[in-house]
């Protein structure tokens, strides 16, 4: 009888960097969330080698669910190749043996900061979204308990007073990201900071999605073929951001999501956010032959 | 010593209000002993003591704040059944949304400070289900107008406004859902005497256009004596005496009423 | 006929607890008004005249006896009557006359007097109307309708209380001294409105310091000075 018996052989670390009970706290709590949509559920979060509020919370979902057959794409601001969504696609590669991808269709799990992919995802897809704040109340209250029996109870009046007052104050909505909106018809939620454009993506979508903030220690989720709602008054429609006319410079690419770039001149060009689908789009038009995606938008407008 | 008064005969409506044995203590405090009232629909129901009188807490559960050890509060409404006190938490919440508004002494426990006056109002008709952004305007505005605030400063938060003002806020804020019960907790005191008339004349008013039935909590006689039909005297938690205002006023029967209405300056 | 009022054996004490003493204010009280009946109250100071009526109006509580109203909706015992019924009779069939104006701060004086009519549903505009007529008949000076009764004087609020009291028929009218600091116009006017009421029907049970003026209208006087219980039967008659 020696340690060396009684234990498994040491390796450096888990499959997926997460321990075992790491990965059965997170799974029991996305259980959880599903279950119940739109409600937030506190999880005991992780220390991951990367600091809070780069998008921990979204990292420990993507290592709880990452296996040597799942193909991960991994994007910030809709960009595959900014630091961080580099970094992380690389370090998910690594701890897992897991195979990339820079395309939307090729990828079973994508996890990004405050934007959802142009091309509409599938049954099979899962969406992790990085949540800063995942607590829509906070601002009307800013204590925890109120707030959490604020959600128990339904109780979402002072979240309509904050937009009836941006009305008042500003004659419409102010809430640019982060709308907040109802899920299922019962829990309102933040969907991240997605830009309101993104946010009619996730009300009965195919794919399921997954918000956790890793420093707040909330996970939260959007079933597929579930109602998500923005708070809107019945007669001050949500209106999504005005970049239905706009082409991208590089690509052609008209009526997406786009980021707008200032010129020396004072005039701006617009590029589209959604990188990958800029790319894709170059390579179609120089010749290339290649899936492009059926969008959510089409010609700027989303249709019902 | 005098004859006991017999139950209704002419006025065939049933109570809005009724509340029976209701006891509360708080630890060796007895707050509550056996308080029973009846309020009829339109009635204005005046309830005086002094600190300590346990008027205040009575007025707590009539709006439901807090349940009593034992005793019984109904409300004769459709849909609304049994003993208010046994309602859970949701049950609650809509029935004092929506049936009964309460105007405090301290503007700060009823009011949001910080968010506009008509927002105010129009927190209670969200609570309640409304969704367009037009009418909550319109009445929280028409709310406001009731209770003679002025409307250039419909969106000035409370904070900003004198106390007079945020009183009438918080009647709007009471009255916006057209509630079946108001209720009244010394709504006057503290206010300017001359801003204290304005307000007691503004509830005279709305009481008498819309035939709310309120119950008034207040130490001063005066306010008492100017809008209540009926006045129920409380001591040390228990009811002493109940009658007309005038009868109360003008013949106390108890040695307390007495006592309460002779120390008037 | 079955008489308005039937009063049996009315008593009324008051205690001061803080004395530990008491008094009699009135005892066995009994008589009957009939419709269009005037009674006059009479006796000494102290004799117990408005106590009598207030224990009536039940602004007092009666120690014993019974008050038989015959009202619109039946036949009821005032003296133990429901606070809530008392209420409604007084809004609708009881009126009681005092020498006492409430005015209310911010209150004109029309819409002091039209309150009555507005309580029991009259149209807003009419009962203005109605209001500035009577204040008009009891010399009440038209740039008074729209002030404030309680800067007025004595004289001016008395002549709003009349108004106001007497704006609707009622079935018994109780008056407490109604003509105290009315002027000779006034007076006249009053006496005038209580004669018209009493040819509707209205039964009157009054307190007169000069009963000279309302001389004819009297049916009937009733000393309750004590040991002196006599009615009096008036055959001069104005019915």
């Amino acid at each position: 009888m020696s340690l060396a018996n009684l234990t498994k052989p040491w390796a450096p670390m888990s499959y997926g960097f997460l321990d075992a009970s790491a990965k059965r706290e997170l799974r029991r709590k996305m259980i959880k969330s599903v279950c119940v949509p739109g409600c937030q559920m506190p999880y005991a979060s992780r220390e991951v080698p990367m600091a809070r509020g780069w998008g921990t919370g979204g990292l420990q979902v993507s290592l709880t669910l990452i296996n040597p057959q799942i193909t991960v794409k991994v994007i910030d601001q809709g960009a595959d190749d900014s630091v961080n969504a580099a970094s992380i696609r690389r370090f998910l590669a690594r701890v897992s043996g897991a195979p990339t991808t820079l395309d939307t269709l090729k990828a079973d799990l994508i996890q990004s900061r405050h934007r959802i992919p142009e091309e509409v995802l599938r049954e099979d897809q899962v969406l992790v979204l990085q949540v800063p704040n995942p607590e829509p109340l906070r601002s009307v209250q800013p204590n925890m308990s109120i707030a959490r029996q604020m959600h128990g109870d339904a109780d979402y009046g002072r979240m309509w007073l904050q937009l009836y007052e941006q009305i008042v104050r500003s004659g419409r909505v102010m809430q640019g990201a982060s709308y907040p909106s109802m899920v299922n018809g019962r829990h309102v939620m933040t969907p991240s900071p997605i830009p309101r454009w993104d946010v009619p993506k996730l009300h009965m979508a195919k794919h399921l999605t997954i918000l956790s903030a890793g420093r707040e220690k909330r996970i939260f989720a959007v079933p597929p073929f579930t109602r998500v709602e923005p708070l809107v008054f019945d007669d001050v429609p949500y209106r999504v951001e005005d970049h239905a006319g706009l082409t991208c410079s590089r690509s052609g690419a008209k009526g997406f999501f786009m980021n707008e770039i200032p010129q020396s001149d004072g005039t701006s060009t617009y590029e589209v956010s959604d990188s990958e689908y800029g790319v894709k789009s170059i390579r179609q038009r120089d010749g290339e032959t290649l899936t492009m995606g059926e969008t959510w938008y089409k010609d700027g407008e989303m249709p019902q | 010593m005098t004859l006991t008064l017999h139950a209704p005969r002419i006025v065939k409506t049933a109570p809005l209000v009724q509340v029976h044995g209701v006891s509360k203590s708080y630890g060796p405090v007895v707050a509550l002993r056996e308080v029973a009232a009846k309020v009829y629909p339109g009635e204005v129901l005046g309830i005086v003591g002094e600190s300590g009188s346990g008027k205040s807490t009575l007025l707590r559960m009539m709006n439901l704040e807090e349940t009593p050890d034992a005793g019984s509060y109904t409300l004769d409404l459709p849909d609304v059944e049994g003993n208010l006190f046994d309602l859970n938490r949701f049950a609650r919440r809509i029935l004092c949304a929506t049936q009964i508004g309460i105007v405090y002494q301290n503007p700060h426990l009823g009011l949001l400070m910080n968010h506009s006056s008509s927002g105010n109002v129009a927190e209670r008709l969200l609570v309640a289900g409304e969704r367009r952004f037009a009418v909550l305007r319109e009445k929280a505005k028409e709310a406001l107008a009731a209770s003679e605030f002025p409307l250039e400063r419909l969106d000035a938060p409370p904070i900003e406004l004198s106390g007079g003002m945020q009183q009438r806020v918080q009647l709007a804020k009471a009255i916006a859902l057209a509630p079946a019960l108001l209720l009244l907790d010394e709504p006057t005191t503290g206010l300017d005497v001359s801003v204290q008339a304005l307000v007691l004349d503004t509830l005279k008013r709305l009481q008498r256009d819309r035939k709310i039935t309120m119950v008034i909590v207040s130490h001063d006689l005066g306010v008492i004596r100017t809008l209540a039909d009926r006045v129920m005297v409380m001591r040390r938690g228990e009811v002493v005496e109940a009658g007309l205002v005038d009868q109360i006023f003008q013949d106390p029967q108890h040695a307390y009423t007495q006592q309460l209405v002779h120390a008037k300056l | 006929m079955t008489p308005v009022l039937d009063i049996r054996g009315l008593s009324k004490g008051f205690t001061m607890h803080h004395l530990g003493q008491g008094f009699t204010a009135f005892d066995d009280i009994s008589f009957t008004v009939d419709a269009g009946d005037f009674v006059l109250l009479k006796g000494t100071n102290g004799a117990g005249k408005s106590t009598l009526l207030r224990t009536l109006y039940r602004s007092y509580l009666p120690q014993a006896g019974e008050v038989i109203f015959q009202s619109a909706q039946g036949e009821i015992d005032l003296a133990c009557a429901a606070d809530i019924d008392i209420t409604y009779l007084r809004q609708t069939e009881i009126g009681f006359v005092t020498q006492f104006l409430v005015a209310r701060p911010r209150v004109s004086a029309e819409a002091l007097v039209a309150e009555p009519l507005r309580l029991a549903g009259v149209a807003h505009h009419e009962a203005l109307e109605t209001a500035r007529h009577w204040l008009k008949t009891f010399g009440v000076k038209e740039n008074l309708w729209p002030a404030y009764p309680t800067t007025f004087s004595g004289g001016e609020q008395q002549k709003v209380n009349l108004a106001r009291a007497l704006i609707r028929p009622h079935k018994l009218l109780l008056l407490d001294e109604p003509t105290a600091s009315l002027d000779a116009n006034a007076r006249a006017a009053l006496v005038q409105r209580l004669a018209d009421l009493k040819a509707q029907g209205t039964a009157m049970i009054g307190v007169f310091h000069h009963p000279g003026d309302v001389e004819y209208l009297i049916d009937r006087v009733i000393d309750l000075t004590p040991d002196a219980l006599v009615q009096e039967e008036r055959q001069d008659v104005a019915v």
